[in-house]
């Protein structure tokens, strides 16, 4: 079973190296780069959000941080933003730390409002702070290299990196103890786990590939200001969306919960017109009351489904025990 | 010194004083019974001596360290283990995640901690159930699951809330058995029970509280025929 899922997860990757070699047209890499992107902050939030169970509404922040790092690195210092890759990262990291010991102090839906706030005090930072951050003007940047394909394997490098760095931590005992506190905090407690130090163990990487993904957003879209990157609908929300539509807590959910909700939306966009974030609100709906667990999440009950219109064995397993 | 100690234990909320100039002890390997009418304090000893509330005043000190200081999870380090009256498992993890999560408290190897899991479960019976989900166990099976989890973080002590309560007869003889299997593995345990006849069974010792002052403590048939203990629970007429 476990060298079956290693070759599959091996064949997803040669998969992805060549998909360059196959799609050529810019418009559609961009597409897959931008899925890409998302995939990264989904996998990264979800460590956070699903696995520790503590639902952020502020992932925002980081990626605005992480993008700022990069571009005004250029801005003010006329140092390559590619530098801001591996700047961007850090500087969330580090501001995640106050962040997460004042935070976490707060349970629930109490953090979840207090991490929103905090992307909204960023966003306001950095539209005021014109001084440093060139205000809402935003910050341009020049790029050296404009081929599609070099992006797109930077991004993809990206995204295997942050893929295995949480698969990692989530099969450890860090993992089992964030689900634990997700499950019950008071149990977990009570189990000797030091439940805020493991949420603050979960915030770091979270913000750490957040910040990565932003840094490079910046390289890559060139041009950011504090309403685009700080943006609570566009990043601190539709994250959660990502993650929900994919499967919350799944090791692939971000990826696939990205690919839909790109392809979708621009599917969307190019058909209906300004009626395609309606049809988002629709799906959305669809999506809670049916898959829960989202798409991977609920994989189990989806394949169940299929085998018991074909009149196959294996569907009600383990029935017995519910009530 | 003795193995546990409480030393005059006051908790107020507000105005309402629900454990006042508690004052016990415990000696190694013993099962001391808490027992009191609803309300009389006895769940909130418990979250004091696991440090899920803080104390207003006095002491606990267990093996000699005093410990009413200390953050709640370095309780369970010490080798304090606890089960809720109202069950929390850990509801969308499996039987053997949930005693998993006990074991990883003593090793960071995932297969140790398992082989460890393997092992509690079977020894509370719950091993047939082990790669169920906790959130499809029913009552009884989630109570041994509490048990199964807090025994998994090796304590020397255990607080047990309540085990018997809604189940039926068959049931908490199970549960009874399994408690007595867990003395004679050497933990020394405190047990809260509404139920007598679980409690004049399996004590060592019974502790009688009411308004969360201690109105007996001896031997199960001294506590059970004091005439403080019968007025709490029958009322002046019986007494």
């Amino acid at each position: 079973m476990k060298n079956k899922s290693v070759l599959i997860n091996i064949a997803v990757l040669l998969a992805a190296l060549l998909v360059p070699v196959v799609i050529k047209a810019p418009y559609h890499l961009h597409i897959i780069i931008l899925i890409i992107i998302w995939s990264i902050i989904g996998t990264a939030w979800n460590l956070l959000g699903g696995y520790a169970g503590q639902v952020s509404f502020g992932h925002a922040a980081f990626f605005g941080l992480g993008a700022y790092s990069a571009g005004l690195l250029k801005f003010h210092f006329d140092i390559s933003p590619w530098w801001g890759v591996l700047l961007g990262p850090i500087i969330a990291t580090l501001v995640s730390l106050p962040i997460g010991l004042i935070c976490f102090r707060l349970r629930g839906p109490y953090f979840a409002l207090a991490m929103l706030s905090l992307g909204e005090i960023f966003r306001l930072l950095f539209t005021n702070l014109s001084n440093f951050t060139n205000g809402a003007r935003g910050v341009m940047i020049m790029p050296d290299i404009t081929s599609k394909m070099f992006y797109y394997y930077i991004s993809l490098f990206i995204l295997v990196l942050t893929l295995f760095t949480t698969y990692r931590i989530v099969n450890s005992k860090v993992g089992y103890y964030l689900v634990s506190i997700r499950e019950d905090q008071d149990a977990a407690t009570s189990l000797g786990i030091p439940t805020t130090l493991y949420k603050n163990l979960a915030l770091l990487p979270s913000a750490f590939f957040t910040g990565m993904a932003g840094a490079f957003y910046m390289n890559y879209v060139a041009f950011i200001d504090p309403n685009i990157v700080f943006n609570l609908s566009n990043v601190s929300v539709m994250v959660i969306l990502v993650v929900m539509l994919g499967g919350v807590a799944t090791t692939w959910g971000p990826t696939v919960g990205a690919a839909i909700y790109i392809f979708l939306g621009e599917l969307f966009r190019a058909t209906l017109g300004s009626a395609n974030v309606l049809v988002f609100g629709v799906l959305v709906c669809l999506i809670i009351l049916f898959l829960p667990n989202g798409i991977v999440g609920e994989m189990n009950t989806l394949k169940r489904l299929v085998r018991r219109k074909k009149g196959l064995p294996g569907g009600e397993r383990n029935e017995f025990l519910r009530g | 010194m003795s193995f546990f100690v409480a030393r005059k234990l006051v908790k107020r909320f507000g105005g309402l004083t629900a454990v006042s100039d508690l004052s016990f002890f415990l000696e190694k390997g013993e099962i001391l019974g808490v027992i009191g009418p609803n309300g009389s304090g006895k769940t909130t000893v418990f979250n004091l001596i696991s440090r899920f509330f803080p104390l207003t005043s006095g002491e606990i000190f267990f093996k000699g360290t005093r410990i009413d200081q200390l953050p709640a999870h370095k309780i369970c380090e010490l080798g304090i283990g606890r089960t809720f009256q109202v069950v929390k498992p850990l509801k969308r993890m499996s039987v053997i995640d949930n005693v998993m999560a006990g074991a990883f408290l003593r090793t960071n190897s995932i297969g140790r901690a398992r082989q460890k899991a393997e092992e509690i479960t079977d020894f509370c019976a719950l091993g047939q159930y082990k790669n169920v989900e906790a959130k499809s166990l029913p009552i009884a099976l989630r109570k041994r699951l509490e048990i199964a989890r807090s025994l998994a973080t090796e304590p020397e002590l255990l607080l047990l809330d309540e085990t018997c309560a809604g189940l039926n007869p068959r049931e908490s003889e199970g549960a009874i058995a399994l408690i007595r299997r867990i003395r004679d593995a050497g933990i020394t345990i405190i047990i809260v029970e509404h139920i007598m006849k679980v409690m004049m069974g399996i004590s060592d010792r019974i502790l009688a509280i009411n308004f969360g002052s201690q109105i007996a403590l001896g031997k199960p048939q001294e506590v059970a025929g004091h005439p403080e203990v019968i007025k709490a629970y029958l009322g002046d007429a019986h007494a």
